[in-house]
């Protein structure tokens, strides 16, 4: 039986550092490369020696697929590929290699230039590693080689991602990325078809959330953000440059509009602004809103919101600030906050997460008194909201996908293990479900269908037997030849096939005595049985045949006088081994006794 | 003017020669028809390949065929339909019999052996499907022939079983709308294959194609079976065949004429649901509604469990899944349907709207199972506090069931959902669901204010309309209110007005909602002046809504001090006149109100009443005089009084009634007092003011016509004829008018009124034939106009033919009587035939219709007198804006005319103009420039909103332009 494996060597049971093996019909893929935010060391990264202890991956990976653009799926491409060494195709969205260098260099930025590491991917080895890559389109099926394709779809979560399913022959896997399945301002929701993979690979960040109506969530941050403005204080927004960013720019930028307020908005600048070059090239991957009024307008050509200034923190009166970093960790977005925390007209919402540690995450819990380095402490009397914007599909979400493709089997990755064990549970009351942790293997064995080709002549006859149509629910024998040939499979009738192999026909026939006494001569005999079964058999081809021999359709009846005894004679049936297959064969079961009660009574 | 008249004389009088003219030609071209068949055969011979025939054909498709060639034309194709080898030469001649047996008047029965032949040895697919349509088309033909049904019937059985899916579903089609209506009445006694010997049960054939492996005849088995009309257009069907029984609808499918499904098929149609294909899905989603409005009641049982429940409820849950389909066509029909499935529980319709709810609530809860819900509402996440969703409690995982989820969500999902046509489905389906069900409506609320804040401007317009229409059932919380109110600020003036509207009709709970609300609202009229006469409107309603809650805030509203006097307002400020129209019209109905109020307040008032009487209601004042007595006696009698004017009214009608000949002079008085009361009733009371003035009018042009006929003028020496002319003519001029008016100015009129109004404008006509008569003028003009009249008469008959025997003897009626003779004499005799019998019929009597409104329009923008005039420069385009409010109109779209005359100013100034515009109905736009050139314009549909019923509102711009006026 073929197997499908599937190894992650990271995000199995983690968040962070996605990066999974997949194996399927003789075809090793690596689906995502990412890196982990939590660890500086060796952790970093996954470990490739899991493939190969040394040497280069090209021999042993026959492509790697990138589903969207964040470090944690991209991260560990530029190592992968140009480190370790890997020179086979590189797949991922037009958007996400649009972005993904921008965001890599950034990183590479922050670990050598500011904190000093060596031995670390160069800017030069971005642009290699970039040139490797395949860009993908929604929905357009690549051929990698021969036997394995590939197919995106629309995942939502941030610009360009994508679900991939891999194909190789009728074996399938579809990976999903990250994913939304509630639509938000700039993306539209994820989508797939009916495709039935073997196994569906998802994401489980929210494997226990079933998360209320994004409209509550959306109207209590416009209503804190505008009644912070009306009371004249400002408001700042932590964000993380790419993704979240664009869809609560576009919802106060809609809404700035919509009720002409006039309080600045500002992002503060960086990254974004190439980034945000982006978003407005790639109208056909946001969502229905748009890109249907992009012609009139485009909407990241924001008309409310600029850049920011150092110098514009002090400015007086109302304003909304994002700033980066989104969990106040550092740089801008802790700056601006150190400046606003001790005035109560202001507020700083959270969008997101917040990791352990950071001021974002001290604030939450709601501590007022923070110690900052040098022993300095500030006060914080701003007021500190949470609004989760997370696009990552819930537990509902997740399901929903599940309806959507109907796949055989199921595994989880990206999630904590804790709740990917109460996801887990649900699903196994449908179908098979594994959450291999990092560096486990799951096998699942899978039952290909092998396709044949079939003769026209032999098909159409088939057909022409039973039912009046095919019906493709329920599965009809039939008779034929397996040819198997270099590598080809036929089905041809029997006849074909002995023509084919130069082969005689060999006719396998059974025979039957039956002895009776009878006085009459030989025809007579033949006459009389021919007239009773005449009577008997009504609805059945009976002919008299001048060689004297009796047909009941294909059953030959012949009729012999011993040597020894003229009154005894004995009754030769013969029917051919196909019989027992026809209706003749039924004809034969149910009379074959009359025969016997007929001719004993003669 | 005399010319001009003379001209259009002799216009009409060329019409009239014209038309038998035309009747000439057309004959002619009758004797040429004949020739068509023989025509079409002539060139079918002659085409030497198909690429010619098909070109013969195509020509030929393009014209039409009478009635009696068509037979001849089948004939001929027929006989050329055998001989082509072509596969589409015969596909286009399979489709063209199909066409010429829909003509009008033809029978088709006498092609039918003949249509059905031709399938037989028919090889192509392509041109076999277009023969079953055009059988189908000749089956809907004959409906009363039940053995050519039969025979179609058994043809498409017999090709149900080809290979090329066209064939199939134009099968199916065929059986849908042919399959015997009559089967299921005789269903239960033996089922309809013994009664009819060949027929077999149709249903249970189309529903073996619910499995065809192709997709299309998939669909086409469902939509046989059920028809291709949506709920929206069912639901008053089904409700007539409840009340009436089984109606058979020809040109429908099974269930669109009265087959009554079976059951059976519910567990198939549901298990179409989860097809690969959408369209499969979508008929699907079709079906199982029309399955649950044809059995609610009955139970089904639940699957994996032995638990049962109502079908209805069941197919409510499966419907609800499909809102989270993957093909949003599919989640639009699921939310549209949903929303007319008015009989299902309610514990079903609230899970709708609650999607923390995991558990199965399709088996009854205990107690037990309650608490641990709780548990599983705590283990989910709103995204609103940080950090709520960490584990709080192990809870058993076997209570949360994620796939099964039935009808759980379905709303948010909808509410939520990418496209904004399955969220505008989502809040129309909540809306038709909320107005039946009060504790829905209660619990919608949140989710639809949430709607206020979508991204597409239709969405929340509609959620705000949907509120409004539900806010019946609903009182507004403070909080509600507020986000309610957030929307005030919305820079769209629609949403805006929409959002005024819904003030209008909504309950708060609290005297600090009345405060925000005014707030609010001020806070909009500071911000969008324009906005001045709907924010009025809206606390007139506010503050004749919660007059209780309004009592305790006026000091605070007027600033009024215990000790202190506080100055005067402005008396023009907006807001001061906001605030006062909410505290008038709460005080009254509290009438201690009135005491807390300051001096000014009670000066203003005064002024107010007069200026803006629509928003300031008559208030009975202490120690005031009783300035509007009248007006206060009326509204202190309610709705009593109406009643007493209905009656009032039409007591003065059965007054006048006994009026029979037109001569004395007493009767004459009767008839202007009578006009005078009902106008002064229609002042005094508006709910009637449409049926007293219609009344008025009609009685006025009876006087008019009464005194036009006074026996003494028409004695008169023939010097006097002149000057008893003018009045007579001026007399009979003024009735056409009025009775135009009558006829379109009134909404609610039925036919009965429309053939009396006709009938006075009838004999306003004969009056001016026989002024015409009498001046003498020319024999060939009176002929003319003899003529005219008579055709008149005749139209006049065959219009209201059901009105007739209400017109005993009328002038009509003996008109009528006298047709014969009339048609055949001489004008003088006719003339005098018409004097006789004009004056001496009597008067009709007018029955007063149930409802009757005048139309009405009242221009906002551009006020009339406006001091600074536009000024444009010549070839440069000015826009103008309109905004007018339009009421009791049938079809504004088609039937408003805006009358925007431009005015030179005294010194001919080129560039100065004022405007002035008035409405008339029943035409269009209509710019009149200073040297009498006229430009019509035709508002855009878009330009008119509905914001209520019976009433429409034009908010357009005109587009001014016009070259230097020398």
């Amino acid at each position: 039986m073929p197997e499908i494996k599937v190894t992650p060597l990271g995000a199995g049971q983690d968040v962070g550092r996605s990066c999974i093996l997949v194996s399927i019909g003789g075809k090793n893929i690596m689906l995502d490369c990412g890196m982990h935010m939590g660890y500086n060391d060796d952790r970093r990264f996954p470990d490739f020696s899991y493939v190969t202890q040394n040497g280069r991956l090209t021999d042993f990976l026959d492509c790697v697929i990138i589903s969207h653009f964040h470090l944690d799926h991209c991260g560990a491409l530029p190592y992968m590929s140009e480190m370790v060494g890997y020179d086979g195709p590189i797949y991922m969205t037009h958007p996400t290699k649009a972005i993904c260098p921008i965001l890599l260099e950034d990183f590479r930025k922050i670990t050598v230039d500011k904190k000093g590491e060596t031995n670390f991917f160069t800017s030069q080895m971005i642009k290699d590693c970039m040139k490797k890559v395949v860009p993908l389109n929604l929905h357009q099926t690549v051929q990698v080689d021969d036997e394995l394709e590939i197919k995106a779809y629309y995942a939502g979560h941030v610009l360009g991602a994508a679900m991939v399913q891999i194909k190789v022959g009728s074996e399938s896997v579809v990976y999903t990325g990250d994913y939304n399945m509630t639509p938000d301002r700039h993306l539209g929701a994820a989508w797939i078809d009916k495709c039935r993979p073997d196994i569906l690979i998802s994401e489980s960040t929210y494997a226990t959330t079933i998360r209320d109506s994004k409209r509550c969530r959306e109207r209590d941050f416009l209503k804190k953000v505008h009644e912070s403005i009306e009371r004249g204080g400002k408001v700042l927004i932590p964000v993380f440059a790419l993704g979240r960013a664009q869809e609560l720019c576009i919802l106060l930028e809609t809404f700035w509009e919509r009720m002409n307020l006039k309080a600045p908005i500002y992002f503060s600048t960086g990254l974004t602004e190439k980034a945000n070059h982006y978003y407005k090239l790639f109208i056909t991957w946001t969502n229905q809103k748009i890109r249907k009024t992009f012609v009139q307008r485009n909407m990241f050509e924001f008309k409310h919101i600029k850049a920011f200034d150092r110098s514009y923190a002090d400015n007086p009166g109302p304003m909304v600030v994002f700033a980066t970093p989104g969990m106040l960790h550092a740089g801008q977005s802790l700056q601006i906050f150190k400046k606003w925390a001790g005035n109560e007209k202001n507020m700083v919402i959270m969008p997101g997460y917040c990791v352990q540690g950071t001021i974002g995450h001290k604030i939450l819990n709601g501590q007022r008194k923070l110690e900052m380095e040098g022993r300095a402490t500030l006060d914080v009397k701003l007021q500190v909201e949470y609004m989760s914007f997370s696009a990552h599909a819930d537990a509902k979400g997740i399901m929903q996908l599940i309806r959507m493709a109907e796949p055989r089997n199921m595994l989880l990755v990206h999630g904590e293990a804790a709740k990917m064990e109460f996801l887990k549970g649900k699903i196994e009351q449908e179908f098979n479900c594994y959450m291999p942790a990092n560096g486990e293997t799951a096998m699942v064995t899978t039952n290909p269908s092998v396709p044949v080709d079939m003769s026209l002549n032999l098909l159409k006859r088939e057909m022409a037997l039973g039912g009046p149509l095919p019906d493709p629910k329920k599965p009809r024998t039939m008779h034929g030849t397996l040819i198997m040939k270099e590598n080809s499979l036929k089905l041809v009738s029997s006849e074909q096939a002995l023509k084919e192999l130069g082969l005689n026909e060999h006719q396998l026939r059974f025979t039957c005595r039956v002895q009776l006494q009878d006085p009459h001569s030989d025809p007579d005999t033949l006459h009389r049985v021919y007239t009773h079964l005449k009577s008997v058999l009504k609805g059945y081809t009976i002919q008299h045949l001048p060689d004297g021999t009796v047909m009941v359709e294909s059953i030959v009846i012949k009729v012999s006088s011993s040597a020894e005894d003229v009154n005894a004679k004995v009754l030769l049936l013969s029917w051919s081994y196909q019989v027992q297959q026809s209706p003749t064969y039924l004809f034969f079961r149910r009379f074959r006794p009359r025969f016997g009660i007929f001719f004993g009574n003669v | 003017m005399a010319a001009h008249l003379k001209k259009r004389v002799y216009e009409e009088f060329s019409k009239v020669v014209q038309i038998p003219h035309e009747e000439a030609q057309a004959k002619k071209l009758r004797l040429s028809k004949p020739s068509k068949s023989a025509a079409l055969h002539v060139d079918l011979c002659k085409a030497t390949n198909s690429t010619d025939a098909l070109q013969y054909l195509l020509q030929f498709a393009r014209k039409p065929v009478e009635v009696e060639s068509v037979e001849g034309v089948i004939r001929i194709l027929l006989e050329h339909y055998y001989k082509e080898t072509d596969n589409s030469v015969r596909l286009k001649i399979a489709s063209l019999l199909g066409l010429l047996s829909k003509t009008n008047g033809f029978s088709p029965d006498c092609i039918v052996d003949d249509a059905i032949n031709t399938l037989g040895n028919e090889k192509s697919h392509q041109v076999l499907a277009q023969l079953l349509d055009t059988l189908l088309v000749i089956g809907s033909q004959l409906p009363e022939s039940p053995a050519v049904r039969l025979r179609l019937i058994e043809v498409a059985c017999k090709h149900l079983s080809d290979t090329y899916f066209g064939v199939r579903n134009k099968c199916l089609q065929l059986l849908g709308c042919l399959g015997l209506v009559d089967a299921p009445l005789t269903k239960d006694s033996n089922g309809p294959s013994s009664s009819s010997g060949g027929a077999r049960d149709v249903q249970s054939i189309i529903s073996n194609y619910f499995a065809d492996q192709d997709p299309r005849v998939r669909t086409a088995a469902i939509k046989a079976m059920v028809g291709h009309s949506g709920p929206q257009i069912l639901v008053p069907i089904l409700a007539e065949r409840i009340t009436q029984g089984l109606i058979s609808v020809f040109q429908l499918q099974l269930h669109d004429r009265g087959m009554k499904i079976h059951q059976i098929i519910y567990d198939q149609a549901c298990r179409l649901l989860s097809d690969d294909y959408e369209q499969v899905r979508s008929a699907a989603v079709q079906m199982v509604w029309v399955l649950s409005q044809l059995y609610p009641e009955s139970i089904v049982p639940i699957p994996s469990s032995n638990e049962e429940i109502r079908l209805v409820d069941d197919a409510f849950g499966k419907i609800s899944h499909m809102v989270s389909d993957g093909s949003w066509m599919v989640r639009v029909q699921a939310a549209k349907t949903l929303g007319s499935m008015l009989q299902v529980s309610s514990h079903f319709l609230e899970q709708t709207l609650d999607k923390k709810l995991m558990s199965d609530l399709r088996r009854k809860r205990t107690a037990h199972e309650r608490a641990k819900e709780l548990f599983v509402s705590g283990e989910f996440s709103s995204g609103r506090k940080w950090a709520d969703d960490a584990p709080k409690e192990k809870l058993d995982s076997n209570t949360v069931n994620l796939i099964a989820s039935g009808a759980c969500g379905a709303f948010v999902h909808g509410l939520e959902d990418e496209m904004f046509e399955v969220r505008i489905a989502a809040v129309e389906a909540l809306c038709q669901l909320a107005r039946s069900s009060p504790s829905f409506a209660e619990k919608c609320l949140d989710f639809l204010v949430d709607m206020f804040n979508d991204e597409i401007e239709e969405v929340r317009l509609q959620s705000i309309h949907v509120l409004r229409e539900i806010s019946t059932h609903i009182t507004l919380r403070e909080d509600q209110l507020d986000t309610v109110l957030a929307v005030l600020e919305d820079s769209s003036r629609d949403i805006r007005e929409a959002l005024h509207e819904l003030l209008c009709y909504t309950n708060v709970s609290t005297k600090e909602c009345i405060q925000l609300a005014l707030l609010e609202l001020l806070k909009n009229l500071n911000k969008y002046p324009t906005d001045r006469n709907s924010v009025w409107k809206c606390l007139k309603f506010l503050g004749s809504r919660h007059p209780a809650l309004v009592l305790p805030l006026v000091p605070e509203l007027l600033s009024t001090h215990p000790y202190f006097d506080t100055p005067e307002p402005d008396m023009d400020d907006p807001a001061y006149i906001a605030v006062l129209v909410l505290v008038f019209n709460a005080a009254k109905s509290c009438p201690t109100m009135p005491a807390l109020f300051s001096d000014h307040t009670f000066r203003h008032y005064a002024y107010l009443r007069d200026s803006l009487s629509h928003l300031v209601p008559p208030l009975r004042l202490p120690g005031r005089k009783q300035v509007y007595s009248l007006d206060s006696v009326d509204s202190s009698c309610g709705s009593s009084s109406v009643e007493s004017a209905q009656l009032f009214l039409q007591q003065s009608l059965n007054r006048v009634s006994s009026i029979q000949n037109l001569e004395t002079a007493g009767d004459q008085d009767l008839l202007n007092f009578t006009i005078r009361d009902l106008q002064r009733l229609g002042e005094l009371q508006t709910e009637l003011a449409g049926a007293a003035d219609f009344c008025a009018t009609y009685l006025r042009c009876q006087l008019l016509l009464m005194k036009a006929l006074q026996e003494k003028l028409w004695n008169v020496a023939v010097p006097l004829y002149l000057q008893q002319n003018v009045t007579a003519t001026a007399a009979a001029q003024q009735i056409l008018e009025e009775t135009y008016k009558l006829e379109f100015l009134y909404s609610g009129l039925e036919s009965r009124q429309v053939a009396t109004i006709h009938h006075v404008r009838l004999q306003a006509k004969a009056l001016q034939l026989i002024l015409t008569a009498r001046t003498r003028q020319g024999l060939d003009l009176l002929i003319s106009s003899c003529e005219k009249f008579l055709q008149e008469v005749e139209s006049f008959q065959r219009l209201f033919l059901s009105e007739l025997p209400h017109l005993q003897d009328s002038f009509v009626d003996k008109l009528l009587e006298l047709m014969p003779r009339l048609v055949s004499c001489k004008p003088a005799e006719l003339v005098k035939i018409l004097q006789t019998t004009l004056r001496q019929s009597g008067l009709l009597q007018l029955r007063l219709p149930e409802q009757i409104h005048r139309a009405t329009a009242t221009i906002v923008e551009p006020t009339g007198e406006s001091d600074n005039p536009l000024k444009f420069t010549s070839g440069l385009v000015v826009a103008l804006d309109i905004d007018a409010t339009l009421e009791h109109l049938h079809d504004p779209q088609n039937s408003v005319k805006v009358q925007v005359s431009a005015r030179l100013p005294e010194n001919l100034s080129f560039s100065k103009t004022s405007f002035e515009s008035s409405f008339f109905n029943r035409f269009r736009l209509q710019v009149l420039y200073p040297d009498g050139q006229s430009h019509v314009i035709h508002p855009k549909p878009g330009d008119f909103r509905k914001p209520g019923p019976n009433r429409h509102r034009l908010i357009t711009q005109v587009y001014l332009s016009h070259t230097a006026w020398t």
